[in-house]
């Protein structure tokens, strides 16, 4: 599915948030993440992640460190969410939620079958 | 998994090549893309993709570059303007020790160049004094040249034979300028002022090639260095001179008048540091930001064939007398050098590949048009050196023209040979760098040799 440009700004940071909060990762598997999340209706151009990775990393939302990764050898650069980014996400959950729950009823109303 | 044809590290390699042309990414974000492009590899050739396939696809996923790109440079956008001088010191050797390492070194020669200006001081010359001004003139340039020579010896890895090289242009050039009985303000005595820092900067440009002049390419680097030195030398002295007019100014203001030290210190000991200091700078950020003496260049060419142009018609047809004097000539030698200094870093900047341009011409015209300048001056010389006898200053202007003279026939025949596509821009590399040596030997003959032709005078 091709979200609008506007959508996919405002939802890749608290997606991306969410993911990292499970736990400290790495760019292609967030890729995957998020992929098997939407049922891969959400498909990302890959190398535009990592911009927003560090613009996260320079908001002190997540720090990063690389390391060799086992079972292929090679190092990678692992990211994992801070305080900050714990609070950030937390604001961010609250605000999304606000927004669903209206369109929930909204569109419930009508034909609310269509959710889950 | 391993397809026969297909060379996967040689293709990611290509790849890595492929982003390093932006600078929005560093190496950190090479690493970080190569191994996402790894894992997405190995996820599609473990279901069953070939490799060639699998490259093709992950590359494409990754995003069209170009795009991805100005991503980063919207996160990274300091980037763009690099900070050079603590992250890019050592340049491709790698960061931290050997930056920290460069760095000190630099800060260290600075200082013993600037302490360098002060050392006549304990033999009782003294700095502020007039009557020692004549001293110092003779030796100013002395003062730095050793130590932006070892700094080049050190960076190059010349080892003893590069240091015997500075220890005894020193060691020559010192003896034989205080030896001389060059009376102050002597003809000879100022010729040889003017012309030993053109000397010196050769030897540093020996040093600086790191092959002692060999290699045409080096050659070419060092006159680029030239260049950007120079910018650099000014940028820096303007940040000196206001940092000392504050400094004047604040002490003013709690009634200190600290002339003294400004005149003793500050711009002495600043304007020997900066030396070292600049052509630290430049060597650091060569490959960093655009070069700054090309773009000038660029700009003034056309302005100064231009006016070249208009002078010489205004000369020949405008002009009460055409008798050329003294301070015009000296005048029309300086925009002579120019001239020389702009087709210098204009052929120095140009992609030697590049098909011929309207600059070109431009270049070819402001290179004829000075040549007439020259022919003009030289006439004029040689009524002087007729009518009034040979004198110091008319034998180094006239030699010095003549050097011009053949100097830019020479780009003024390779530049046609290059316009009319006969020659390629090759010749003219080679005319430029084998003709620097003459501009250092005729100086050293002035230096050396005029002094005691002249009987001193």
């Amino acid at each position: 599915m091709n979200l609008s440009k506007d959508l996919m700004a405002a939802s890749s940071t608290p997606l991306v948030l969410s993911v990292i909060a499970e736990g400290e990762t790495y760019g292609y598997e967030i890729v995957k993440r998020v992929a098997e999340l939407s049922n891969g209706q959400l498909e990302w151009t890959d190398g535009m992640l990592y911009p927003l990775l560090h613009r996260l990393e320079q908001q002190q939302l997540l720090s990063s460190r690389w390391r060799v990764a086992e079972e292929t050898k090679r190092k990678r650069k692992y990211y994992r969410i801070t305080e900050q980014g714990q609070k950030a996400l937390q604001q961010q959950q609250q605000q999304w939620q606000v927004i669903t729950q209206a369109l929930r009823q909204v569109w419930g109303d009508r034909n609310d079958y269509q959710f889950v | 998994m391993t397809t026969s044809s297909f060379d996967m590290d040689a293709r990611i390699a290509e790849w890595r090549a492929f982003l390093a042309k932006h600078a929005a990414f560093d190496s950190d974000d090479h690493d970080e893309l190569e191994s996402h492009l790894r894992d997405h590899i190995d996820a599609l050739t473990q279901s069953g993709l070939q490799q060639d396939e699998a490259f093709l696809i992950a590359t494409k996923r990754l995003g069209r570059l170009h795009d991805v790109s100005r991503e980063y440079a919207e996160v990274h956008s300091q980037r763009l303007w690099r900070h050079l001088v603590f992250s890019d010191a050592s340049g491709s050797s790698g960061t931290g020790w050997l930056g920290y390492r460069e760095l000190l070194m630099v800060m260290l020669l600075a200082l013993a160049a600037a302490l360098m200006v002060k050392l006549p001081e304990l033999g009782g010359w003294s700095l502020t004094d007039d009557s020692d001004g004549w001293f110092y003139a003779r030796n100013l340039t002395l003062f730095a040249f050793p130590f932006i020579g070892i700094y080049w010896v050190w960076k190059r890895e010349l080892g003893g034979y590069g240091v015997t090289l500075v220890l005894g242009t020193v060691l020559v050039v010192s003896l034989l300028l205080n030896l001389y009985p060059l009376v102050p303000e002597s003809d000879t005595g100022v010729l040889a002022v003017l012309h030993l820092p053109l000397v010196l900067w050769f030897i540093v440009g020996v040093l600086y090639t790191g092959d002692y002049w060999r290699s045409l390419s080096r050659r070419m680097d060092f006159i680029r260095f030239s260049g950007e030195f120079a910018i650099y030398y000014v940028l820096i002295a303007l940040g000196g001179a206001a940092l000392t007019g504050l400094t004047l100014g604040l002490y003013a203001f709690i009634g200190y008048d600290v002339e003294w030290l400004a005149q003793a210190w500050m711009i002495p000991c600043g304007a020997a540091g900066a030396v070292v200091v600049a052509a630290f700078l430049v060597e650091a950020k060569q490959s960093a930001i655009e070069n700054i003496a090309p773009v000038l260049a660029r700009i003034f060419t056309p302005l100064v064939a231009f006016i070249l142009m208009v002078y010489l018609l205004t000369m020949l047809f405008g002009a009460q007398t055409f008798a050329v004097q003294r301070e015009a000539l000296i005048l029309l030698d300086l925009m002579l050098v120019l001239v020389l200094g702009l087709v210098l870093y204009s052929v120095s900047s140009r992609d030697t590949v590049m098909p011929v341009g309207v600059f070109d011409y431009l270049q070819l015209a402001l290179i004829i048009v000075a040549l007439i300048v020259d022919l003009v001056a030289l006439v004029a010389i040689s009524d002087r050196i007729l009518s009034m006898g040979l004198s110091p200053n008319r034998v180094a202007a006239l030699g010095e023209n003549l050097i011009l003279f053949v100097s830019l026939s020479g780009y003024a025949w390779f530049y046609y040979q290059f316009v009319t596509h006969k020659r390629g821009f090759y010749a003219l590399e080679r005319w430029q760098t084998g003709y620097v040596p003459v501009y250092a030997l005729w100086a050293a003959v002035v230096v050396l040799i005029f002094p005691p032709l002249f009987n001193f005078s």
